[in-house]
Order: C-alpha cells, then structure tokens, then sequence
C-alpha cells in the first residue's frame, strides 16, 4: 500500500512541477518575446516593473485579472465564455506524452520523465492539435462581430490546412524509429538526432507549426492591421489572457515536439538530459519571437497556396523517398 | 471499479450529447455536442484498450469531419435557427420505429450472453494491428486508397475552374466575351 502511495505521490509532484514550469515559461516568454523584439527594434522594451523588468508578467496577470469581464451584445454567452478555455486546454494536455528527460531512479523505483507514455503519443498530439481548432473558431464565431467571425473562419481553414502538413511530415519520422510511442522515438535518436536524415521534412514540420500556432508570418487569424485582433478582438481581462497564454503554451509545446522529433529529445552530451531538452525548446521558441520580429504577413491566398500546392506534395514525396530508401539500406 | 465508473459517465456523456445534438435547433450548438459525444466514444474506446481506434476517432471526426462542418456553417452563417421547421409526428415516427427496433435487439443480446460476462478485451499492440492489417487485408486497403482518390479527382473536377478567373475581370459592355471561350 505504501508502494503504491508513493507511486501517486511521485506522479502528483511530476505533474505538478510540469503544469508550474509550463505556466511559469509562457509568462515569461511573453516577456521574453517583448524584449528580444524590443531588441530587434533597437528599444529597450518593459525595464521599469522590478530588475530588468522581470516583474512584468506578474503586473500584466493582476491588470488582466482586475479587468471588467466584458461580454458584447448579442453574443453567444456560454461559448464565449468556453472558447478561451477550448484553445489552452488542448495545448497544455499535448504536453502529457512529450518525455522532458532520461528516466530517474528515486527510492528505487524508475521516475519516467513524462506524464503518460502513450504507446499513440504521436496520434495523440494530431488529434489535440485538431481539437484545438475549437477554440479559435467557436471564439471567433460567438462573439458576433464580423472582425470576430473572419478571423475564426480564417483561423478553421488555416488550421486544416496545415494540419495536414504536418501530419504527413511526421510519417517519415515513425518509419525510421519504428513508433508512435514519443519515448521510443526519442530512443531512437540516441545516437543521431532525425533531423540529419530528414531535413526537409524538419523544415515542412517546421513551417506548419508556425501556421499551427498562428505565429507570423501565419497570423492571419489575428491579423491586426485589417481584423483587429481577429478572433479574441471582443474579448477583455482574463478570459482575453487565457487564449494569450494558450498560445505561448503552444509554442513551448510544439517547440518540445519539434525537439523530440527531429532534435534527438533529452539526448546530448555533457550537460543533464534536462537542461538539453529545456535548451533546444527554447531555441525553438527564440527562433518563433526572431521570425515575428524580421518576416512580413502572408496573403491569404499565399497562405493556401504553400500549404496546399507546396508542402503538402512535398511531405508526400519525402514520404516516398523515406521508403525507398528505407528499402534500400536495410 | 474505477474504469467501469468512468465507463459509466462516458456512456451516459455520450447517450445525452448525442440526443442534444439531434433536438438542438442551432446548427453551430448541435455541433459541438456531437462532438462531446464523439469524444466520449473515443475516451471509451480507450478504455476497451483501442486507443489506436480511439486516436482515430478523434483525428478523424472530431478534428476533420465535423471541422469541416463547422467551417461550412460558419460561412454559410447558419448562425440563426430556424423556427417552424421542427420535424412532427410523421416524421417522427419512422425513425422512432427504426431505433426502438435496434434497441430491443440490442437488449436482447446483452439479456441472452448474460452469463457469458467477464470476457475482457486484450490489448493489440499497434504492430501487430498494422501488419495484420495490411499483410491479410491489403487489397481491401488499397481498394478504400483508391476509392478515396476517385473522390479527389471528382471534387476537383466538379470544382474546377471553366474560365480563367472570370471574377478578376471588369465585365465588358462590347461582348467581347464575359468569360474566356478563346478557343
């Protein structure tokens, strides 16, 4: 009874530690994302709430909290209400099969570093990621503005879009290692990360979770200068937070898959396995604030474009080059 | 004990959401409850130690099909119900007919293997599942890949362009031709 016990509590404080650092990083990466483009800009970005204005985020969370709940005319109240949490849910949950580290030996028992070892971690990211599609559209929808519904009916279509994309960049994955299971993927790479034999299909994986996370240059869900603020332009205080928070947690997220597909996971030399998966994330999480700063929005229609008639076919191709040569070597 | 609680709560989950979904007069409402439902049933295939089928669901009908759904009504802007058009009696009643009929089937097969409870389902290594899957019934695979194809090149053959974007040109008065029948 005690064994099992400690079993729970081992597992209760793993998931807690997870669900503290995943909140903890997308604050301040919202602050990180302000200084770097500060940087960018030649400013110096937000220095006046305590040192280096590091305190910032803990001021942005109490203003949004202290701000008036504000729900328009008109408007679907309980989807309105739903929609923010419809958008962050799915993208904290994917979280659960990305393994962060090599597996720990604490009272002797194995500590797998991550939630749930899926034996369908991969499906599991495609069917959250599609599910998150919700959020942005049913957001968009209730709202009844007009601004609202374009940037919801754009955020739908862009999502399918490159849904599809990414799904099919992530096959030639599962061929080399032989799994959906994210463990056994990231084993895989022990001795060479996938990234070296996949290259294009890192850099299709790449481009759609750009377009997944509706970063620019795919922003067009929230594009400022024509809908706004897209989807969430009716939206204020916290629940407003919630879908501002969700897509940070989104990039840390899609940054890890992007590690443990193709970047070897936790594997690296001299340094804890820990510290290789939190640095190589956010790489990927400096290279998203680096690519808002220096690239311009695309059109709608080169939006579709890419993603249909350019890495679509391409992952496509990749797929069958992965075969053949798959067939050929072993 | 655990399982089969939440087994319950899914069922019932399910049961009701999809009973919301055909009564809810709102297209968008209707929806999103019959995407819970859809969600439930993928949780409970998970329990029954599916989660291959159980990913599948979800990727497939929860995140794509009623997506695409979503999209149609969202720029269709179905978003008014209509009133008056709800379904009487008549209607009804063959539908009423045909579930109460395999319903009652239903029951009478879990009433008649009453006694054969406790058969648990195993769990099928995902392996195991593709090979099977594609060495014993490789032709049926193939044949659903190419029947699937067939609806590609339909839809973009019913959805092509006949004119070279006729949308983009002002329409000429002379009659030179609104559209461009050059050959």
């Amino acid at each position: 009874m005690t064994a099992f016990s400690l079993d729970i509590a081992l597992f209760a404080a793993k998931l807690g530690m997870v669900f503290f650092v995943i909140l903890t990083l997308a604050a301040y990466l919202v602050f990180a994302e302000r200084k770097i483009l500060a940087w960018v800009q030649d400013r110096k970005g937000p220095n006046r709430v305590g040192p280096f204005g590091l305190l910032q985020p803990l001021a942005d969370l109490i203003k949004l909290l202290t701000k008036e709940d504000f729900v328009p005319a008109a408007a679907d109240r309980w989807l309105f209400y739903l929609a923010p949490a419809m958008a962050a849910i799915p993208a904290i949950l994917i979280f659960a099969v990305i393994p962060f580290g090599a597996p720990l030996t604490i009272a002797g028992r194995q500590l797998p570093l991550v939630v749930a070892d899926l034996n369908v971690g991969l499906l599991f990211f495609l069917a959250l990621s599609s599910i998150a599609v919700y959020g942005v559209a049913i957001g968009g929808w209730a709202s009844n503005s007009k601004y609202s519904l374009l940037g919801g009916i754009r955020g739908l279509a862009q999502l399918i879009s490159y849904e599809l994309s990414m799904g099919l960049s992530l096959v030639p994955v599962v061929m080399l290692s032989r799994s959906f299971s994210l463990t056994d993927i990231v084993a895989a790479q022990a001795s060479m990360p996938f990234i070296v034999y996949q290259p294009l299909a890192f850099i299709i994986f790449l481009i759609s979770i750009t377009a997944e996370c509706k970063r620019i240059p795919f922003d067009l869900p929230e594009a400022e200068g024509e809908l706004v603020a897209g989807f969430h332009s009716e939206y204020s205080g916290m629940r407003f937070g919630l879908f501002f928070v969700g897509e940070y947690i989104n990039i840390i997220v899609l940054g890890g898959l992007a590690t443990t597909f193709f970047l070897g996971g936790w594997h690296g030399p001299l340094l804890p396995p820990v510290i290789w998966f939190s640095l190589k994330t956010l790489a990927f999480a400096f290279f998203f604030i680096w690519m808002r700063g220096t690239l311009p929005r695309l059109r709608y229609d080169q939006l579709m474009h890419l993603g249909w008639k350019l890495l679509t076919p391409l992952a496509l191709v990749n797929i069958l080059a992965t075969g053949w040569w798959l067939v050929l070597t072993r | 004990m655990i399982e089969q609680t939440i087994f319950y709560i899914l069922a019932a989950t399910a049961v009701i959401a999809t009973l919301l979904a055909i009564t809810e007069k709102h297209p968008v409402h209707a929806i999103l409850y019959l995407v819970t439902s859809l969600f439930s049933m993928a949780v409970i295939f998970y329990l029954l130690m599916a989660p291959l089928v159980a990913a599948f669901e979800v990727i497939l009908y929860a995140g794509a099909i009623m997506v695409l759904f979503l999209f149609v009504i969202m720029m269709l802007d179905l978003g008014h119900p209509e009133k008056g058009l709800s379904p009487g009696w008549r209607e009804w009643l063959p539908a009423l007919a045909l579930s109460g009929i395999s319903i009652a089937s239903l029951a009478v097969a879990v009433v008649s293997r009453h006694a054969t409870a406790g058969a648990y389902p195993v769990a099928l290594p995902i392996r195991e599942v593709a090979l099977r899957l594609f060495r014993e019934h490789g032709l049926a695979v193939e044949l659903v890949s190419l029947q699937l194809l067939f609806a590609l090149v339909g839809a973009l053959y019913l959805g092509r362009q006949r004119t070279p974007s006729p949308g983009l040109r002002p329409p000429s008065p002379s009659g030179r031709g609104t559209g461009g029948e050059e050959s």
